[in-house]
């Protein structure tokens, strides 16, 4: 740096010392570029076998799945309770389950995971506790599901006393897909160019007006995104309600939150257990399979229309 | 404050001894200097200089930055603007910023200009639109914009996005305005209808206006501050800083043998 406007001396005097710097002499080596060009050439189609890889597997399975389940999925399969009769079996008290598992899901997990968010984002002081806490949650997304599963069983199964009710399964569920949520969120919250909060807060605007009025709305297509991703996944995850307990045989459709549940995940998986009693039962959690993914098809669908469509370009 | 409005005391700004750090840098060292009413005021000054930093302080917008330290006092109508009981908030309502890139919200026109109004109470409609066109006006972009203002703010141009930056900061009805470099970022007929517009309204406000470009100095103000190294060098009135400086480094600044 320049002291009591001398750097004119100083920066000129550099100037004319540096002015007569020349590049060395060097010849470009035409055999490696032939070699490089060809690396080029032989890594595009590498990666491209890779993406093709990853396709065939998946359409591998579909159409395993998809042939197995068959004559078994039609609307009667949707709409029956279960039943011993593999004919007569339908996925009704599962599909409720499922639904009633997301209606705690989503509330918890937006408010408590957007909320997060906000805070260590826009609040926190970027301190070492901040960081600290950062650190963890990124932490807790990475996380084996069953783990959460046997937090919840002695939480709220046990300690809370829930037991292995829908408001246990929720709970538990909006633990494992909570750090996505808040990864998501402060992601989309980050992305937020510091020049519209500088807007806001030279109008006058305090913190919570500038988060409320600009910050949220602007990174609202991206929290939906992630948090429909994270709630896919807990509609799909089996591991934590095993855990908890949840029956797949239940007589009585829930009516609460406090009563039994079954999920489609759970359904699957024991439906594939018993083929060895029942063969067709195989066919059953082949047509569960696919009502799965359809759900999920759905809704990550949505996430990538959310996406293209509020996307914004400053 | 009101009171002391009341007195027309002819500097709004009177800053004393002003010391500013970014953790362990100092970026402006014992600046004193006052502005007054209802003139232009450049501040002028290489990259680096504590000019942006300063107009800053002004509104304390740099307090964003966690790591900033101040001592000294800039008295605002004769209150001390760091002094506990003087609400932030507030302050920012009377003395409104335009920054150099424009930076208007994804909302419409007419939500960019209402949006200062709208969050501190006003709710009324018809009030609403009243305050939307005399800003727009006043800002020389109503006759633009009247048929579209529900359209994105990011379908105007740079030049008109500035001036509806400027309108926002109209609308909060301030006394004086802060510019941060408004012009860096526009071509040169954009610029032009800036400055026209700073000279507009000049007569019913206060304006402080950090440039690099000394021509733009010269042309719209009426006085000229030039800062360098964090110091306040040289403060005198435009004329005299561009023909008759006193000092040997403004001097050579403004002729542009360095900077």
């Amino acid at each position: 740096m320049f002291k009591d406007g001398n750097l004119i001396g100083k920066d000129s005097r550099m100037l004319k010392k540096n002015a007569g710097a020349k590049l060395p002499k060097f010849n470009i080596n035409k055999k490696r570029m032939k070699n490089r060009i060809f690396l080029s050439r032989f890594s595009r189609h590498l990666f491209s076998l890779s993406a093709v890889f990853a396709l065939v597997v998946l359409g591998i399975l579909l159409f395993d799945i998809i042939s197995e389940s068959l004559g078994w999925l039609n609307v009667k399969f949707l709409t029956n309770n279960l039943s011993i009769f593999p004919e007569k079996a339908g996925i009704r008290g599962a599909l409720i389950g499922s639904v009633y598992l997301m209606l705690i899901v989503i509330p918890v997990t937006l408010v408590l995971g957007v909320s997060t968010a906000i805070y260590l984002e826009e609040y926190s002081n970027k301190g070492k506790i901040a960081n600290f806490i950062k650190v963890n949650i990124t932490n807790l997304a990475s996380v084996p599901s069953v783990i959460f599963g046997l937090l919840g069983l002695s939480v709220f199964g046990r300690i809370l006393n829930l037991g292995s009710s829908i408001l246990a399964g929720g709970l538990t569920m909006s633990l494992l897909v909570l750090p996505i949520v808040v990864v998501a969120s402060q992601e989309a919250i980050r992305a937020v160019p510091g020049f519209l909060r500088d807007a806001s807060y030279a109008l006058g605007a305090n913190k919570w007006t500038t988060v409320r009025k600009v910050v949220l709305p602007v990174a609202l297509p991206g929290i939906l995104t992630g948090s429909i991703l994270a709630i896919s996944r807990a509609i799909g995850e089996t591991a934590p309600l095993v855990v908890l307990g949840i029956p797949t045989l239940i007589l009585k459709i829930p009516t609460g939150i406090m009563d039994d549940f079954t999920a489609l995940p759970i359904q699957i998986y024991y439906w594939t257990l018993d083929t060895v009693l029942t063969p067709e039962y195989a066919n059953l959690a082949a047509a569960t399979i696919v009502v799965l993914l359809g759900v999920l098809f759905i809704m990550n669908s949505a996430a990538i229309i959310i996406r293209n469509k509020f996307q914004k370009k400053f | 404050m009101s009171i002391a409005n009341e007195k027309k005391k002819e500097a709004v700004y009177d800053v004393r001894g002003l010391n500013l750090w970014y953790g362990e840098d100092q970026a402006l060292k014992d600046i004193n200097m006052e502005i007054e009413e209802n003139k232009v005021t450049a501040i002028i000054g290489p990259s680096g200089c504590g000019k942006s930093t300063f107009i800053k302080t002004l509104n304390r917008m740099v307090e964003n930055i966690p790591i900033v330290r101040t001592t000294g006092e800039i008295l605002y109508h004769g209150d001390n603007i760091f002094d506990k009981s003087v609400k932030v908030e507030e302050l920012r309502t009377k003395v409104g910023m335009v920054f150099q890139k424009p930076n208007p919200f994804p909302k419409s026109i007419f939500e960019n200009v209402v949006y200062g109004p709208k969050i501190h109470g006003i709710k009324d409609k018809g009030l609403l639109m009243e305050i939307a066109e005399s800003s727009l006006r006043s800002a020389a972009l109503w006759d633009e914009v009247k048929d579209r203002l529900n359209d994105n703010a990011y379908g105007l141009s740079g030049g008109q996005q500035q001036r509806l930056c400027i309108a926002r900061c109209l609308a909060v009805q301030p006394d004086v305005i802060l510019m941060d470099e408004p012009t860096s970022a526009l071509d040169p007929i954009a610029t032009f209808k800036i400055e026209e517009l700073i000279e507009s309204l000049k007569k019913d406000y206060t304006i402080s206006i950090v440039t690099h470009s000394m021509q733009q100095a010269a042309r719209i103000s009426d006085k000229t501050a030039f800062f360098l190294m964090g110091e306040l060098i040289e403060y005198d009135s435009t004329s005299v800083i561009f023909s008759n400086p006193k000092d040997k480094k403004t001097e050579d600044y403004i002729t542009g043998r360095f900077g």
